[in-house]
């Protein structure tokens, strides 16, 4: 990064930002209580005063974006905007300073949000139970399948396969094989839905489950989703709901009526928690009736007007996560839900597809669009037109992007779609934003018509340049020390 | 457009094999590498290990995204291009020559019969 020292590159030996007074306790030989083994002489930390700290992240910060910066369209993530009541529930020191050893009886407020926040859930899925202890999607995913793994094997049957979409989210190949499952897949139609006959083909009784997402990575609904879910069924075979597009459908559709045995949701995107650099996340998992048991314990059950955590799960799969899951996340999630009320959050899901579409229809000349129908809250265009024409590529146009002000959409997903560039607008953008984001994409593609050249290394007024992707996963440099 | 030898059976899944007697040597094709763009990793399997027609028996990785490589035929792998490990962008560079992946001994060679020949492959590619 030109211009911007690492904070290693800042130090100056000798330099501090502490002073450690002399101990008023007896001193302690680290050799004697550690080991020498474990002692290190020399850790290489950067020796630098506090201001130097402070304005070091300070300049870092400012080059970020994010949500509360401007339009954020990266397809498949729902960067909505987060609404600053959440995290001023979340900030509350009953909350807050609630230890998560403290007895039930002192934890009843927060109880009851887990209790209802698992109740809310359930009337937006249309699941019976869920457990809130999933840190994020992808291990929401693993935990929805190691509970269909468990399912199966209590039922005393030898599954081995799951099958997958190609059109699916990399998560769920990588979730069933870390599950120890075999991976199959299975080609899109041309409409870019499930090809039913392809299905069929796949569907035997050695198959534990489909993961599908709805709408699907195309940003289509799967209109056959009664007759995939019968497919799978008859074999025995289980469907998993992989929650990333719940944004398209609350209120509108739920995934437990049309079929699904298990889902995820991620409440970092349809629920308006902060995600991108790491959340954290929460990506609780529901199931329906017959698999409540073998949930991660505890969940949260309420007897009377009392809650408590309910231990006596003996065939369930065991925690996924220290105590009872990022809380804090489910409770700004909890805040949301409550904020909106059922109506809105249906008003969300209706925005949500209502501005894809508009900016699908503002947009969708100037590139090549793979399945030209109505979307649902996302849509994939592909610039392979411009990649033929003149050597244009997605990644160009993408970085071309951050020079107007905006983040990018997903590129290059999903990866059916050639040169695929991936936009999910959400809800929370008005028609200024959609139109000011489609005027500066054509203007985008006039420079790419112009001048081809321009658009070779964009972008050409950020503080970093186009970085070298190909360099950096080669030569892979994970360490200061390494630089 | 992209090269298709005339002198090699290819998949739809776009690999290469070039049979000579009882061996074969697989590859991806000029067209794969182009899709996937710069190859930053390969992950293949080593001398004696078995590969099986139409299952995955290696990884390619490029920055947009990491593909299966399928087996065109079944047999033991007798060779591996160890070049490939420290210089993957040979796959972009010389897809059908410098980045042949694996040597096989065909266990079966009637399976040739169900590949494709450089005219049907060049099909595929223009329906693509």
């Amino acid at each position: 990064m030109k211009g911007t020292p690492l904070i290693f590159e800042r130090s100056v030996p000798g330099k501090e930002g502490f002073r450690l007074y002399a101990p008023d306790v007896p001193g302690v030989n680290l050799s004697e209580t550690i080991g020498g083994g474990l002692l290190r002489q020399n850790l290489d930390l950067p020796e630098v005063s506090e201001v130097d700290v402070v304005r070091h992240y300070t300049k870092l910060s400012k080059m970020n974006f994010g949500v509360d910066d401007g339009f954020y369209p990266l397809g498949s993530c729902t960067m909505k905007y987060n609404p600053k009541i959440n995290e001023e529930i979340t900030a509350y020191p009953a909350f807050t300073e609630l230890h998560p050893y403290a007895p039930e009886e002192l934890a009843q407020g927060t109880l009851r949000f887990m209790y209802e926040m698992q109740r809310f859930l359930c009337e937006i899925t249309g699941m019976d139970y869920f457990t809130l202890q999933p840190a994020a999607g992808a291990h929401g995913e693993l935990t929805g399948i190691l509970i269909i793994k468990k399912f199966l094997e209590a039922a005393g049957q030898k599954r081995s396969r799951i099958i997958v979409p190609d059109s699916s989210h990399g998560t769920n190949p990588a979730t069933a094989k870390e599950s120890g499952f075999e991976i199959v897949k299975v080609k899109s139609g041309m409409n870019g839905l499930v090809d039913l006959e392809e299905l069929k083909k796949n569907v035997d009784e050695n198959v534990a489950a489909l993961m599908l997402t709805n709408p699907n990575t195309l940003g289509l609904f799967e209109k056959d989703i009664p007759e995939i879910s019968h497919i799978l069924h008859e074999k025995g075979a289980l469907l998993y709901y992989d929650g990333a597009n719940l944004n398209a459908i609350m209120g509108i559709a739920r995934p437990g009526d049309m079929g699904f045995d298990v889902v995820h949701v991620n409440l970092h995107k349809t629920f308006s928690t902060p995600h991108g650099g790491g959340g954290p996340g929460a990506g609780p998992v529901g199931v329906k009736a017959f698999l409540r048991d073998f949930l991660p314990k505890p969940i949260v059950e309420k007897e009377g007007d009392t809650y408590f955590l309910d231990y006596n799960m003996p065939r369930s799969i065991g925690r996924v996560k220290a105590f009872y899951g990022n809380i804090g996340v489910v409770l700004k999630a909890y805040a949301y839900i409550r904020s909106l009320g059922a109506r809105g959050l249906r008003e969300v899901s209706e925005m949500a597809v209502l501005n894809a579409n508009y900016l699908k229809k503002k947009i969708q000349d100037l590139f090549e669009v793979p399945v030209d129908t109505i979307c649902k809250h996302e849509f994939v265009v592909s610039a392979g037109n411009w990649k033929k024409k003149n050597g244009v590529r997605a990644l160009d146009i993408a970085k071309r992007l951050l020079d107007y002000g905006f983040h990018p959409p997903t590129i290059y997903f999903p990866l059916i779609v050639e040169e695929a560039l991936m936009m999910e607008p959400t809800e929370t953008e008005g028609k200024e934003a959609l139109d000011a984001f489609a005027d500066s994409l054509m203007r985008i593609c006039d420079e790419a018509q112009e001048n081809p050249d321009l658009m070779q290394n964009t972008p050409h007024h950020m503080p970093v340049k186009r970085v070298d992707e190909v360099k950096a996963a080669r030569e892979m440099k994970l360490k200061a020390g390494q630089l | 457009m992209s090269k298709i030898p005339k002198n090699l059976l290819y998949t739809e899944e776009h690999e290469w094999i070039l049979v000579e007697g009882n061996r074969g040597t697989i590859g991806i094709t000029d067209h794969a590498q182009d899709a996937l763009g710069d190859v930053v990793y390969v992950d293949l399997p080593k001398v004696g290990d078995k590969i099986v027609k139409g299952e995955t028996f290696g990884t390619v990785e490029s920055v947009k995204a990491a593909s299966d490589i399928y087996a065109p035929v079944s047999g033991t792998v007798v060779e591996v291009n160890e070049a490939l490990k420290d210089s993957p962008e040979l796959i972009n560079r010389s897809p059908y020559d410098e980045a042949w992946m694996i040597v096989v001994e065909l266990d079966d060679e009637s399976e040739l019969d169900e590949l494709l020949s450089p005219e049907d492959y060049e099909n595929i590619l223009e329906g693509e």
